[in-house]
């Protein structure tokens, strides 16, 4: 005798409603690779084209558009003349100093403001109004502070930055897994190894993706403090070609500001992957 | 060794006030003893647990290891939770050895105990592994060896198997087993799973449903030399529903009387 199972829906012509495949709106999950490839190529080629083709037109004067062969003229003609290296290596210099003055003071901080209820209620109430005063308010108090050259670019930049280091390096602690910690202390831990050998090596990757994501904060204070007082710099070299009505040489200053920008990201990216390989994926 | 909880009480503080988790508990661990502790899901084991650790302290009454008061932590009391709790950045070998790094112990006395006790969990071709690269099963040997590997007076596990599939879990358990005889280790085990409390203990705590008191201990006399057939043997069914009973409170009057 043959065995039959009864089907649970009696099929009836009509579809069963259900979830539709989906390649694009695929939620949570991966797309295929050539897919994700073509994506990535269209998002920088078609607002490269449509800006080519607008400038081109002649909808818009060339002088508020140029185009983007006026804008690789202007970039080799900076990087010719020797102001772009200039530039950029000045606002280079002012973001990594007062970025890694940040950093060298947020980690240890942000790590004993999350591992120290006490030190947290100690600093968290002022930390939080501070960080809501906006860091660019503070230029005119550094310039008189700190004069004109360099320390008042670089403290402005540290005074944006550290905040928000120290906040998101604490949080990380917090997630911190208790049982992590209470297993250390039954394998004989002292507190201060519990700090140093398993609180700080747990944050580390936290800490590397706050300072990634916390660098383009530093970005954008530079150029503010160069539009206010600077010789050299990318900002100052914006400011200046505002000056002579030079939209090429501004939009050869962006250009070169995103690619650092991306570059930077890339790099704590890459940090991320090498030192931490057991945090990623 | 000799382990002691004698009237101990432990009371939390919460928003709806003060609950009582554990009330006036005695009991004992000697030296070489695989004891258990069974209970519903909230009658106080993982705080009892916690107590002998010293990760809580008792509310009164007193927690005596060789005659000492506990008052912290320490290494001569290993803990294996149930969830694994194996650092994430270090290989099994350094998950092994870090107790004894933080205790002080020179690398090359560490690295020879580490060696020995991968291999007593059955874990030497994973010294290099990372925790993710681990099963459930084996994360726990990970852990139940880097606890061993301290050389501790007793050996404490909360639920130890609780979140491991059916299969992992019976393997584990007669792993466990085998390494308690082998070693000579004390074992003090607490578990929702009567089934399992009876088949690995010499001795089981019941506790009661909160406040977790001990309604009862109960020798196992089952030969030393178990394996899983064993529960299929009247006696180890009779253990069984014993527990059961009192668990579910049926018996309270018959368990009460003798
Ligand atoms: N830190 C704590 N604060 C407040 N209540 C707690 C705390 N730890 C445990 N409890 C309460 O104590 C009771 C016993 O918990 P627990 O020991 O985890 O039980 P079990 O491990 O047997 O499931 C539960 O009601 C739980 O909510
Ligand atoms: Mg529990």
């Amino acid at each position: 005798m043959k065995l039959t199972i009864k089907p649970l829906h009696q099929s009836s012509g009509t579809p069963v409603q259900g979830l539709k495949p989906t390649v694009f709106w695929r939620i949570g999950e991966d797309i295929p690779p050539s897919f994700s490839s073509l994506l990535i190529v269209l998002s920088v080629v078609v607002p490269f084209l449509a800006w080519w083709v607008l400038s081109t037109s002649g909808l818009v004067h060339p002088k508020f558009l140029p185009s983007p062969p006026q804008v690789i003229n202007a970039l080799v003609r900076l990087w010719q003349s020797g102001v772009l290296l200039q530039d950029i290596t000045a606002s280079c210099f002012r973001v990594g100093t007062g970025f890694f003055l940040a950093a060298v003071v947020a980690a240890p901080l942000g790590i004993a403001m999350g591992t120290f209820a006490s030190i947290r209620s100690l600093t968290e109430p002022i930390f939080g109004i501070v960080r809501y005063m906006p860091a660019p308010a503070f230029v005119p108090l550094l310039i008189i502070y700190l004069g004109l050259e360099e320390p008042p670019k670089i403290a402005l930049i540290f005074i944006g930055t550290v905040f928000f280091n120290i906040l998101m390096i604490m949080d990380a602690v917090k997630f911190v897994p208790k049982e992590l910690i209470e297993a250390t202390y039954t394998l004989g831990g002292r507190r201060w190894q519990v700090l140093l050998q398993v609180i700080t090596p747990y944050v580390i990757p936290n800490i590397i993706d706050a300072f990634r994501i916390n660098m383009a904060a530093s970005w954008n204070l530079v150029v503010v403090a160069e539009l206010v007082a600077a010789t050299e710099g990318l900002g100052k070299r914006i400011e200046l070609a505002q000056r002579f009505f030079r939209t090429d040489e501004i939009f050869a200053c962006l250009i070169i500001l995103g690619l650092i920008g991306f570059a930077i990201d890339l790099s704590f990216r890459v940090l991320l992957q090498v030192s931490c390989r057991w945090a990623v994926d | 060794m000799h382990l002691e909880a004698i009237h101990v009480y432990k009371q939390f503080q919460t928003r709806q006030g003060s609950l009582m988790a554990l009330k006036d508990i005695n009991m004992h661990i000697e030296t070489g003893e695989f004891v258990g502790a069974v209970g519903t899901s909230g009658s106080g084991k993982s705080t009892l647990l916690r107590l002998i650790a010293g990760l809580e302290t008792p509310t009164t009454g007193k927690i005596k290891v060789d005659g000492a008061e506990v008052i912290g932590p320490g290494a001569d009391r290993g803990v294996v939770f149930q969830n694994y709790t194996l650092y994430p950045w270090m290989t099994a070998m350094d998950n092994v050895g870090f107790g004894l790094k933080l205790q002080g112990i020179k690398p090359k006395e560490r690295r020879v105990r580490v060696k020995e006790y991968l291999e007593v969990v059955g874990l030497s071709q994973f010294t290099n592994a990372y925790p993710k690269e681990l099963s459930g099963g084996m994360k726990q040997r990970v852990a139940i060896a880097r606890a061993l590997a301290c050389h501790p007076k007793v050996l404490l596990m909360d639920e130890p198997f609780g979140a491991l599939d059916i299969q992992t879990k019976a393997s584990m358990q007669e792993f466990i087993l085998e390494l308690w005889q082998r070693l000579g280790i004390t074992i003090f085990m607490i578990t929702h799973d009567v089934e399992e409390a009876v088949f690995l203990s010499q001795r089981v705590y019941v506790m009661t449903p909160r406040p977790g008191q001990i309604q009862r201990e109960l020798s196992i006399n089952l030969p030393l030399n178990r394996d899983h057939s064993i529960k299929r043997h009247s006696t180890f069914q009779d253990y069984k529903d014993i527990i059961v009973d009192l668990l579910s409170g049926r018996n309270v009057a018959t368990s009460n009387s003798d």
